[in-house]
């Protein structure tokens, strides 16, 4: 047996090796936001960083929700509709009102009403807990279809996004309601701004508290998700399952591996992220918009994201937590835009090609391939 | 593909389900419309004129499309293909809009084919880039606005005018649809489209050009959009921003509904001609039911499940 | 009809077991027992039942009729975890690991030590280190995806997969196909150490030396049906491929005829590519069927693509006929006349959902089309001219080729590329996991091919083969070819010296 020593180094170089993908992505995202902030006039600022969290974390979680089924070979087409369908539901649900929220339903011409939603902090606290439940049961609606009706994933999901697209649509036909004013400010500022408004930490000014009061709310919520619902789950018998089926199904299969399980939880885990992600858009802009082309540019944002963080399409391999860097670069290169000054006009045209530049990377590694018949999988 | 000698072949039954629900659609339709005003508009030869002359457009669309899903590949680009080719014919104006415009269809399909078959990036993305960088470029060109030159004369003769009582825009959808089943049934090409979709290393070792295969697809299915915008813009006089992006999933759902596997190798055109018939039928029965879009997208997804649960059940998986 | 120990002290006992699937018979009322402390062979050709038997002892598959009994008690195995629970573990030919997860991933895979619910990552891959060890391959590193890891070291960790199981019946299809000659003593030793354990060990292999030297009892079956046990020695090998074939075999390879000098049809020289071919020059006529020999991985299948125009960045020459070239892709190679049947047919020879004439006539296309279209008379004609050729017996021609056994496979394979009229054949062991009457069809195929004007280059695993069926045979090492054998030197002590490179230095095989 080799020395111990070498051993670990052994191991550091098969660790580097597989995780290629991710660190490319990391860094590459701290030299872009660097140079973002070297050129921004007000740099290296709160309010900057508060700023673009704010943009952040609505595309980081759609990313994290693809993330799931790609890492199962599969796709989901819904999550900009999953996303937008939450978003709507919390228009109505998180408007803080003291006396509560009356709700109705109106269909096929009847007039239902639906009693009265409460208000105050409890009904907050209540009104999340129901949007994300929505997005996780639209997520679990999709494993279903997907392994019961046993059809393909790109389809299947087409088809869910289009129902949950029309269940937004009618519950937003044009956009309208309200988010609590205090949950907006709370949520798209600095943790300070969150315990002043929230009355905790002596209102954001105890001593201990201050090094911390700078960071943006979006970015503590971001890390507070992937440290407890991402990093546990790939941890899990069921989580490394579901990169078993993107490895090799069959080979799952015959290792006794719950498939269908599996393959549910997937779905059910992008539908929850999805919900957190519209959950936040629906704060964030204080109103539900159930805006069509909006939900498919945030869906194919994400599928740019997960490629873009190292993630596989091919499935097996990858990482959430790539995919978070993934969207972060891309939202990053917008950002670019309005520094720089570039013509609006140009805008769409280079976020085209770096899109496009950045996933044409992987094909140098076609250029070193000698044996051709590795290039097919 | 030689035909089966077995009763239904696995293939033969999505478009048999798949006419059977064009006629269920069409009799709830006809029984609501008779129920509602009385009439029963659904069954005149006018009206069913009209709609397919609408539904030519996504037709076209729709068998570019097959072609590419059948190589177990996909083109997201087709959207901003169809709207750059329609804003560069009217543009240059004259006897050379339409080779313009499918000009652009052509270049943009090599772009794919050389990305997806020589750089080996996954035709998901690399079409997703593709049609950022079309939108990004007509973007650049247009101002942003609706461009304001006109479709020449040609293009609104072959996409509005009638011979024979018939649109042309139909006998154009027709002309491609002979072409792809030709293509397909009869050539060498389309032997090696369904090869290359079963198993492209098999294929590849058999001696077929399979990077040669793959651009050619991508070409057409860039040749299709770049059609269907050029007579999208012939019919509407004029292109408009985002005129391509209501194409791209109804022509993904109906080439799907009419039994091609979305995993590529099997298929067959009839299926893709019924799917888009379905859906345009579809389509035009909840424009006479006044639904509201909330319903239409719920009904256009429920639709595309059903069917594939009628039909498209995928195998266990097993040792 | 057996002739085993008494019923009762068997570990496992099938009655009357019998399957079908869709109209073949694949088992029909078999009697069968196993005991502990025991390897017992199954032997058989492809089509036997030996896979299906395997299957329904390990859960993968249900029997239509017929009970089991595992140490006295009934029993069902409705999936392969209860077979595992039960401590039936199977090692099946195609790996059951998971590419992308790590070695210590894929061994603990379905229940791995937890720690708070979430999987122990320290105390799995303390798992892996022992039960690598238990083989003695310990220099596998846990935390490699698998992979990254050549085929050999794959199959390893599918058994140390196995072995974590601890079972109580073993059963192994094949599970040594692909390890190198070094590894394959280990396995051997564990399974030694596993019968002194009392395991009781199930082994289907084709490679009749190998049953020879491991098992202490051997079963043959036929077209589904339990033919005969025997124990170890009782049987010779011509008996009992004898009784697995079920008529006699006079001769097993075709007649060498004596060569006459001819002008070679293929020319190599210095042929070199990355590390793994190195300045092989080599000469092939028509007429003369060469071997490729020698200790797996050394790079004869490398030459094989090589010359198929499928690997980038060779160098030397290469001269058919009298013209230099250097084909750049395998359509080039088609085109001047090369022809290669693939390693693997299932995904590299055969397009399995299409059908049988579809496969028969993708690689000649071009010679029965008439203008741009397929003309259907001359692709019929053609279709059932290879059918005919090859004697592939077949319900229809628009059945899918997957229905087809492994053996009518392959022949399907071949049959592609003759329509092709080929004058340079080049064979990747095309016989493995080939039942034995259809190889023999296959050597005098080949014969028959090469009396006809083909120069025929053929890889084989097989030292029997090559020098029954090779005028030639050139043994490689190391990407090197270190010695050509023909006529009275073509002999199994030539060959082994030489694979072996006769230098002491080279004691091991290369991975």
């Amino acid at each position: 047996m080799p020395p111990p020593g070498l051993l670990v180094l052994d191991d550091l170089a098969i660790r580097t090796r597989q995780n290629v993908g991710l660190v490319t992505a990391i860094m590459l995202f701290c030299v872009l936001y660097l140079l973002y902030n070297l050129a921004h006039p007000k740099g290296f600022s709160p309010a900057v960083l508060v700023q673009n969290g704010d943009e952040i974390f609505a595309l980081a979680m759609l990313a994290m929700a693809q993330t799931v089924p790609v890492l199962m070979s599969g796709l989901d087409l819904s999550v900009g509709a999953v996303m937008t369908m939450v978003a709507c539901f919390a228009s109505y649900l998180l408007t803080g009102a003291a006396s509560g929220t009356p709700l109705h339903l109106e269909i096929f011409g009847l007039h239902l009403g639906l009693g009265t939603f409460p208000g105050g902090v409890g009904g907050i606290l209540l009104g999340t807990a129901i949007c994300l439940a929505i997005g996780t049961f639209a997520g679990f609606i999709n494993g279903c279809v997907v392994v019961y009706g046993r059809i393909q994933p790109i389809i299947a999901t087409l088809a869910t996004g289009a129902i949950y697209i029309g269940v937004a649509l009618f519950l937003r036909p044009t956009p309208g309601g309200k988010i609590d004013e205090d949950l907006n400010w709370a949520m798209t500022n600095s943790l300070g701004d969150f315990a002043s408004t929230v009355h905790i930490f002596d209102d954001g000014t105890a001593a201990w508290f201050a090094p911390f009061a700078w960071i943006p709310v979006p970015f503590v919520l971001l890390v507070l998700i992937a440290l407890l619902v991402w990093l546990p789950f790939r941890r899990s018998v069921l989580g490394r399952a579901v990169y078993a089926v993107g490895s090799a199904e069959g080979a799952a299969y015959m290792s006794g591996l719950p498939i269908e399980r599996a393959k549910i939880a997937a779905f059910t885990l992008a539908g929850f992220f999805a919900g957190c992600g519209g959950l936040f858009l629906a704060i964030q802009t204080s109103s539900g918009n159930a805006d069509i082309p909006q939900a498919g540019g945030y869906t194919l944002n994400s599928i740019a994201s997960v490629v873009i963080g190292g993630t596989s399409l091919l499935g097996g391999t990858g990482s959430a937590i790539g995919s978070i860097f993934g969207a972060m670069i891309l939202r990053v290169i917008s950002f670019f835009f309005r520094i720089f000054d570039i013509a609006p006009l140009l805008q769409p045209l280079f976020e085209g090609l770096i899109l496009l530049a950045a996933v044409s990377i992987g094909a140098l590694r076609v250029l070193r391939v000698r044996n051709t018949l590795e290039l097919f999988r | 593909m030689t035909t089966a000698s077995l009763g239904l072949s696995r293939d033969d039954r999505p478009i048999l389900v798949a006419a059977l629900f064009i006629l269920v659609i069409l009799v709830a339709g006809t029984v609501y419309t008779f129920a509602r005003f009385g009439s029963a508009p659904l069954l005149s030869p006018t009206y069913l004129l009209q709609q397919l002359q609408i539904g030519s457009f996504l037709g076209i669309v729709a068998a570019g499309m097959m072609i590419v899903i059948l190589i177990a590949q996909i083109d997201l680009s087709v959207p901003w293909t169809l709207a750059a080719a329609a804003m560069m014919a009217t543009s240059i104006g004259g006897p050379f809009a339409i080779p313009v415009g499918l000009g652009v269809g052509v270049l943009v399909g090599l772009v794919n084919g050389v990305g997806v078959a020589y750089l080996r990036v996954p035709s998901m993305i690399f079409t997703l880039g593709v049609n950022a960088v079309m939108r990004g470029l007509m973007v650049a060109h247009t101002g942003g606005y609706a461009p304001q030159t006109a479709a020449t004369e040609l293009m609104r003769t072959l996409a509005s005018d009638r011979t024979l009582g018939i649109p042309n825009a139909l006998f154009v959808w027709v002309a491609v649809s002979v072409l792809v089943s030709v293509i397909l049934q009869r050539t060498p090409l389309g032997r090696y489209i369904y090869a290359i979709g079963n198993k492209e290393a098999a294929a590849y070792l058999a001696g077929v050009d399979t990077r040669r295969v793959t651009v050619i697809c991508f070409v057409l299915c860039g040749l299709a959009a770049a059609l269907a915008g050029v007579l999208l813009a012939g019919y509407s006089t004029k292109a408009y921003q985002g005129m391509g992006d209501a194409y791209l999933l109804p022509s993904i759902a109906a080439v799907v509904i009419g039994g091609t596997n979305i995993l590529g190798g099997r298929g067959r055109y009839l299926g893709t001609l019924i799917g888009v018939v379905l859906i345009v039928l579809l389509n035009s029965v909840l424009s006479i039911m006044d639904m509201p879009e909330a319903g239409r997208q719920v009904i256009y997804g429920l639709v595309i499940i059903i069917m594939l649960l009628v039909y498209g059940r995928g195998e266990r998986v097993t040792s | 009809m057996q002739d085993a120990a008494p019923a009762q002290q068997a570990f496992l006992t099938l009655s009357g077991i019998s399957k079908r699937y869709a109209g073949v018979r694949a088992l029909e009322g078999v009697d069968f027992a196993c005991e502990r402390g025991n390897i017992h062979a199954v032997l058989g050709e492809n089509g036997a039942g030996k896979s299906t038997l395997i299957k329904i002892v390990a859960g993968v598959v249900q029997p239509d009729a017929g009970s089991m009994r595992l140490a006295g008690k009934d029993v069902s195995f409705t999936t392969p975890s209860v077979a595992n629970a039960a401590g039936v573990v199977c090692i099946f030919q195609e790996l059951s690991l998971m590419p992308d997860l790590s070695v210590a991933d894929n061994i603990s895979i379905v229940s791995p030590p937890r720690r708070f619910g979430l999987i122990d990552t320290r105390a799995q891959r303390r798992r892996a280190e022992e039960l690598l060890a238990e083989i003695g391959c310990e220099d596998v590193n846990p935390l490699i995806r698998v992979r990254d890891l050549p085929l050999s070291r794959r199959q390893i960790v599918e058994i140390a997969k196995a072995l974590g199981k601890r079972p109580q019946l073993l059963i192994l299809d094949e599970a040594t196909s692909a390890l190198t000659s070094a590894d394959v003593e280990k396995v051997y030793a564990m399974l030694a150490r596993l019968k002194s354990e009392g395991v009781a060990i199930l082994y289907i292999s084709h490679r009749m030396h190998e049953v020879e030297a491991l098992a202490d009892r051997a079963s043959v079956f036929r077209n589904g049906r339990h033919i005969e046990t025997f124990d170890k020695g009782v049987r010779s090998t011509a008996d009992i491929v004898q009784l697995m074939i079920g008529r006699d075999i006079a001769t097993q390879y075709p007649a060498k005829p004596q060569r006459k000098p001819s002008k070679p049809v293929l020319t190599l020289e210095n042929l070199s590519w990355e590390k793994r071919l190195d300045r092989i020059s080599l000469r092939v006529s028509a007429g003369e069927i060469v071997g490729l020999g020698g200790l797996d991985g050394q790079g004869q299948k490398s030459l094989l693509l090589a010359l198929f125009g499928v690997l980038r960045g060779v160098t030397g020459s290469i001269t058919v006929g009298d013209r230099e070239l250097r084909p750049g892709s395998p359509a080039a190679a088609k085109s001047v006349g090369i022809a290669l049947v693939p390693e693997d047919r299932k995904t590299e020879g055969l397009m399995l959902p299409m059908s049988i004439a579809d496969n028969l006539a993708i690689a000649s296309l071009d010679a029965i089309s008439t203008g741009p279209f397929i003309d259907r008379a001359k692709e019929n004609a053609a279709v059932q001219h290879g059918l005919a050729r090859l004697q592939i017996k077949i319900g229809a021609p628009d059945d899918a080729v997957l229905t087809l056994s492994g053996g009518n496979q392959q022949k399907v394979v071949l049959a592609k590329w003759l329509m092709t009229e080929p004058r340079i054949i080049l064979l990747n062991d095309p016989t493995r996991g080939i039942d034995v009457g259809t190889k023999q069809e296959l050597y005098r195929l080949m014969r028959e091919l090469a009396d006809q004007g083909a120069a025929i280059l053929f890889y084989s695993t097989d030292y029997d083969e090559l020098i029954g069926c090779c005028d030639r045979v050139a043994i490689m090492y190391d990407g090197r070819i270190v010695r050509e054998l023909e006529g009275v030197e073509l002999n199994e002590t030539n060959i082994i010296a030489s694979s072996l490179n006769i230098d002491a230095a080279a004691g091991s095989a290369r991975a």
